[in-house]
C-alpha cells in the first residue's frame, strides 16, 4: 500500500487519472508520485494542456462551395424523401 | 441565411419533430447547427478534402432519410457523429491498398507509451501563434497519429464524447478505447512538446 508507484505504472493511469475515473486510493497513490517525480508531474500537465488546447480548438468554416453542394445534396434528399413518401409536408 | 427560430437553441425536440414532419427549414437549420463540425470530423478522420465533403454530405442526406428511426435517447449530435464516423472508416478501408494503415491491426498494450520530450510549456502557448498557426500545429499533430489512435482521441477529445459512447461508434471495448486514447494523448504531448515548450528552458537558448 504505500510503495511508491513506478513512472511506468504512473502512465498506464494517466488516462483514467485526467478522466477522474480513477478510485480515491489510486489516486492518492498518483498524486503521491507525482509529488515524488518532477517528470511524470510535467507529462501530466503537458497532456492536461494538450487536451485543453484541442478543446478549445472551434471548428473552421466550411469552404463556401462546400457548403453551397452540401445544402444542395440535403435539398434534393428532402425533396425525394417528401416524394417517395408521397405525402404533402404539412 | 437560416433564421435562428424562436424555439430555443438548447431544446432540440421541436426542431426535430418538424424536420421528421418534412419541414426544410428546420432540417436546414440543424444541418447548419452541424456542418461545421461533422465536416471537422470527417476531414481528421480520412485527412482528405474529397473524402471529408463525401461524408459531409452523406451524413446529412442519411440523416434526413432515416430521422425516423433516430429515437431520441441519444443527442442528435452524437447519432449524427457515428453515421460520420462509419462513412469515415468506410472511405479509410476503401483506401486500404495505398499507404493507410488498417484500423483493426494488433496493437500491444502500452509497451511503446515512450516519453522522450520532458519540458515546461509556455503558460499560453495559445498567444505565441496565431489562430491558423495554431490551426495547423494542432491539425498536423493529430495526422501524425495512426488511425487507430486518431479516431479514438478525435472522438472522445475534440468531440468530447464519453468513452462508451466512442467504444460503441467503433464497434470497440472501453479498454481498447482507454488505452489507444493513452497513447494517442501522449504522442499529441510530445509533437507539441515541440512548439509550446517554455523557451527559458531550451538549453541552446543559453549558447
Amino acid at each position: 500500500m504505500t510503495s511508491l508507484l513506478t513512472c511506468k505504472e504512473f502512465l498506464q493511469e494517466l488516462t483514467d487519472y485526467l478522466d477522474s475515473t480513477v478510485d480515491a486510493e489510486l489516486r492518492l497513490k498518483l498524486e503521491r508520485h507525482i509529488n515524488e517525480c518532477p517528470n511524470c508531474f510535467v507529462i501530466l500537465d503537458t497532456t492536461q494542456k494538450t487536451i485543453k488546447v484541442y478543446k478549445g480548438m472551434q471548428p473552421q468554416e466550411i469552404p463556401n462551395e462546400v457548403h453551397v453542394r452540401l445544402m444542395k445534396a440535403v435539398e434534393r434528399k428532402m425533396a425525394a424523401v417528401k416524394t417517395a413518401a408521397g405525402k404533402p409536408s404539412v | 441565411m437560416p433564421a435562428t427560430t424562436e424555439a430555443g437553441v438548447f431544446d432540440e425536440s421541436g426542431l426535430l419533430a418538424k424536420a421528421r414532419d418534412g419541414d426544410a427549414a428546420a432540417f436546414s437549420e440543424l444541418v447548419n447547427r452541424y456542418s461545421r463540425k461533422i465536416y471537422r470530423l470527417a476531414k481528421h478522420i480520412t485527412q482528405n478534402d474529397t473524402d471529408a465533403e463525401d461524408v459531409l454530405q452523406e451524413t446529412f442526406m442519411k440523416s434526413f432519410e432515416h430521422l425516423g428511426d433516430f429515437q431520441g435517447q441519444s443527442k442528435f449530435y452524437t447519432w449524427i457523429v457515428r453515421i460520420a464516423v462509419n462513412e469515415s472508416l468506410m472511405k479509410l478501408r476503401k483506401r486500404k491498398s495505398d499507404r493507410t494503415v488498417p484500423l483493426d491491426e494488433p496493437l500491444d498494450t502500452g509497451e511503446d507509451t515512450v516519453v522522450r520530450e520532458i519540458a515546461v510549456w509556455d503558460e499560453n502557448p495559445e498567444q505565441q501563434y496565431s489562430r491558423e498557426e495554431m490551426a495547423k500545429i494542432l491539425d498536423e499533430a493529430v495526422e501524425s497519429l495512426k488511425p487507430a489512435f486518431r479516431t479514438v482521441f478525435v472522438l472522445r477529445d475534440i468531440e468530447e464524447l464519453s468513452t462508451e459512447e466512442t467504444a460503441q461508434t467503433l464497434g470497440i471495448s472501453v479498454p481498447a478505447v482507454k488505452s489507444r486514447l493513452l497513447r494517442a494523448r501522449l504522442q499529441l504531448r510530445e509533437r507539441l512538446t515541440r512548439f509550446f515548450r517554455r523557451k527559458g528552458d531550451d538549453v541552446f537558448a543559453y549558447l
